[in-house]
């Protein structure tokens, strides 16, 4: 009788740690994405979809089940997007974009044994909830730089979104990169209010176009402006893909969004049961933010593009290094202080040097 | 810069006129579909595709026009034969557009399209303003002459009135020995030939690019101008071109700085102070506002037609959206 119970302790420790790592290892697993645009944008939501595509290579079809959902509204149709998602059986729901956020944590409460991981956001209400970004605005401080030397007229169109702080820091950082060069620059900022509606997008840069600037940079996600950019004779950014198809003569860099390894990194990690909940916020460092090539650009101001990049690169280079004053003319950040981490994502105001007000959300 | 500032309300313009005025035809006969913006995606990525593959923008016109011609006629089969509900029906022709372009277009992402050039005459286009005449797309004059041509069709011809007759009162018609079915199946053809030119323009002159949902609820604007118009075609022309209007220079509100209005010449220059204060004014305003002005425009101009009883009811086709059934 005794051995019969000890026999039974053993195999019912034995299935206990195999159940246990069982639950922490996962042989296969189904990812799901839900994207703000459609896939087809050629732009942000391409970048993320790639991103899910490389990461599926990486890993292997067999081992990895994508689903996504495109065209997510921001609100409360994310919620229904999402819960969808997590009655189908994913594993990890990665909800890319900045809208998502407050619906990102209402259902993860509910499906504490799915892990959502939320892109751009700040939020971890729930253990189960990780927060990932990427520090575009290095990239956008690049492009400061080089606007400022390109450009002929001293004034840069900006197209940007929704004011939220990622955009906000973009503008600030593309602002800043380009007083390094040229103190007097001046930007033009048209808010479209919107992430992709490609005719709004090209109104807004023939509208900067007529308003004098000679490059224009957008964080907004189609090709349209590249395009516009091309007919009038000026110059442009890619954003979040590399648009030189889109503008051969015209295209002077692009921000690439490189969610490939994070992705890949997540998943994997979700696999062999290292999963931790993070809040991650990779950089150029980081393979996360990538320059496209320099291009229709006088060979000095690539060579100071260069330097800036390696500057950022390498770390020992923040792009909100003070001194930087407020748009009002209140200091921000002192000489040689840099900008905390915690109050960039939170960004909410304009440095100084650019014209107009920032609207309210 | 005045010029390039009305060269852009008018590019921004065409597309919702073009698909107006094809609804215009489509309610006169009393048929409501909803489909608009589905035809119009339709129209834009096949239209884009064609004239991708073939480098001729006129062979992705035509085809864009077909493509939106074929597309209503699974309306018109639904809608008008079998005599379902046009609001569902409408609504899911759009609901089909949207996924059907975005998978036909699947291939076309990420491709420099072929842009329909300008026309130039020389001498006249050179003229000031001339550009603004003699120096646009083709299908600007193309949506201009439409128009002209639909408020004559409709008000001066003898088919135009049995057209508007089959939209007020279908079983009266009927009762006349119209043929009520094949007259709806025609306009609704009109229809969806307009809403995939307006597509055309989308992907070939407004921006020569194809992308997924790219009409960005044009459609729908499109929809909301007939009833602003009160289904005159006049009205039409100047509801797009109110609401092209707002939406360009609201942005250029936002681009303007107000110390630059003191060195402004031309035809403003005697007026910097009045614009100086004007501008502060508009700047002060939420650019989320400003983004909603078009619409908040149309919305405020609906109520106050509909005020109006008596009005309303002598331009509404009394049968619209109403199915009609011939007794057997």
């Amino acid at each position: 009788m005794k051995k019969y119970m000890i026999a039974l302790a053993a195999s019912a420790a034995a299935i206990l740690a195999t159940g246990g790592i069982a639950s922490a290892q996962m042989e296969k697993v189904k990812a799901c994405f839900i994207y703000v645009g459609p896939i087809g944008d050629f732009g942000y939501s391409y970048q993320h979809h790639q991103g899910a595509l490389d990461m599926q290579k990486a890993i292997g079809a067999d081992k990895v089940e994508l689903s996504y959902l495109e065209s997510v509204p921001e609100g409360a149709d994310t919620e229904r997007a999402l819960e969808r998602l997590a009655r189908s059986g994913c594993n990890i729901i990665f909800a890319t974009s900045f809208g998502f956020m407050d619906g990102t944590n209402a259902v993860a409460g509910k499906f504490p044994d799915i892990k959502f991981e939320h892109a751009t956001g700040f939020k971890r209400d729930h253990p189960n909830v990780s927060t990932y970004n990427s520090k575009f605005h290095e990239g956008r401080y690049v492009q400061g730089v080089i606007a400022a030397k390109e450009s002929k007229k001293g004034v840069a169109g900006y197209i940007a979104s929704f004011a939220i702080p990622e955009v906000v820091m973009g503008i600030d950082a593309f602002v800043l990169g380009a007083q390094s060069v040229n103190p007097d620059f001046k930007v033009k900022v048209v808010w479209a209010n919107t992430w992709f509606d490609p005719a709004k997008e090209a109104d807004a840069a023939k509208a900067l176009f007529d308003q004098g600037v000679d490059i224009v940079t957008q964080h907004t996600d189609s090709t349209a402006p590249m395009q516009v950019a091309h007919e009038r004779g000026g110059k442009a950014f890619g954003q979040a893909t590399d648009m030189i198809k889109f503008g051969p003569e015209t295209q002077l860099t692009a921000i690439v969004d490189d969610w490939g390894p994070y992705y890949t990194e997540r998943v994997k990690a979700l696999m062999d049961g290292t999963y931790k909940q993070v809040d991650v916020w990779g950089g150029m460092k980081e393979g996360h933010v990538v320059m496209a090539p320099y291009t229709n650009m006088a060979d000095d101001t690539k060579k100071l593009a260069e330097e800036a990049e390696a500057k950022i690169k390498s770390g020992a280079f923040n792009p909100f290094t003070g001194p930087v004053k407020k748009q009002d003319g209140s200091e921000w950040l002192a000489a040689g202080a840099v900008a905390p981490d915690g109050e960039l994502l939170g960004l909410n105001f304009y440095v100084q040097g650019i014209d107009g007000e920032l609207p309210k959300n | 810069m005045l010029e390039s500032i009305l060269l852009t309300i008018a590019t921004a313009a065409t597309p919702l006129l073009l698909a107006a005025i094809g609804e215009l035809v489509v309610e006169r006969s009393g048929v409501l579909n909803l489909g608009v913006e589905g035809m119009m995606l339709m129209g834009a990525v096949i239209g884009f595709g064609a004239a991708l593959s073939t480098g001729n923008p006129w062979i992705g016109v035509f085809a864009a026009i077909v493509a939106g011609m074929l597309f209503s006629m699974l309306f018109a089969v639904l809608a008008l034969s079998l005599a379902t509900n046009q609001v569902a029906t409408g609504l899911s022709l759009t609901l089909l557009g949207v996924g059907l372009s975005g998978m036909i277009g699947e291939a076309f992402v990420g491709q420099p399209g072929v842009k329909m050039a300008a026309i130039y005459i020389p001498g006249l286009t050179d003229l000031p303003f001339g550009r603004l005449f003699f120096g646009q797309d083709p299908l600007f004059y193309i949506s201009l002459l439409l128009t002209a041509g639909v408020a004559w069709f409709l008000f001066r011809t003898r088919a135009g009135l049995t057209l508007r007759s089959v939209g007020d009162s279908h079983s009266s018609a009927h009762a006349l020995g119209i043929k009520v079915i094949p007259i709806r199946y025609a306009a609704v053809a009109f229809g969806g030939a307009c809403a995939g030119l307006a597509g055309a323009q989308m992907s070939l002159v407004y921006t020569s690019q194809w992308i997924e949902n790219m009409t960005a609820g044009r459609g729908w604007i499109a929809l909301a101008l007939v009833v602003f118009a009160s289904w005159r075609p006049g009205r039409v022309l100047l509801g797009a071109y109110l609401f092209g209007a707002i939406t360009i220079l609201q942005l250029h509100v936002q681009a303007m700085s107000v110390n630059e209005i003191a060195q402004w010449t031309g035809p403003f220059a005697f007026v910097p102070e009045i614009g100086r204060w004007l501008l502060g004014a508009l700047k002060a305003v939420p650019t989320q506002f400003l983004s909603a002005l078009p619409y908040l425009a149309t919305v405020i101009v609906l109520v106050i037609i509909s005020r109006n009883r008596r009005l309303t009811l002598i331009n509404t086709p009394a049968s619209l959206g109403r199915p009609f059934v011939p007794d057997r």
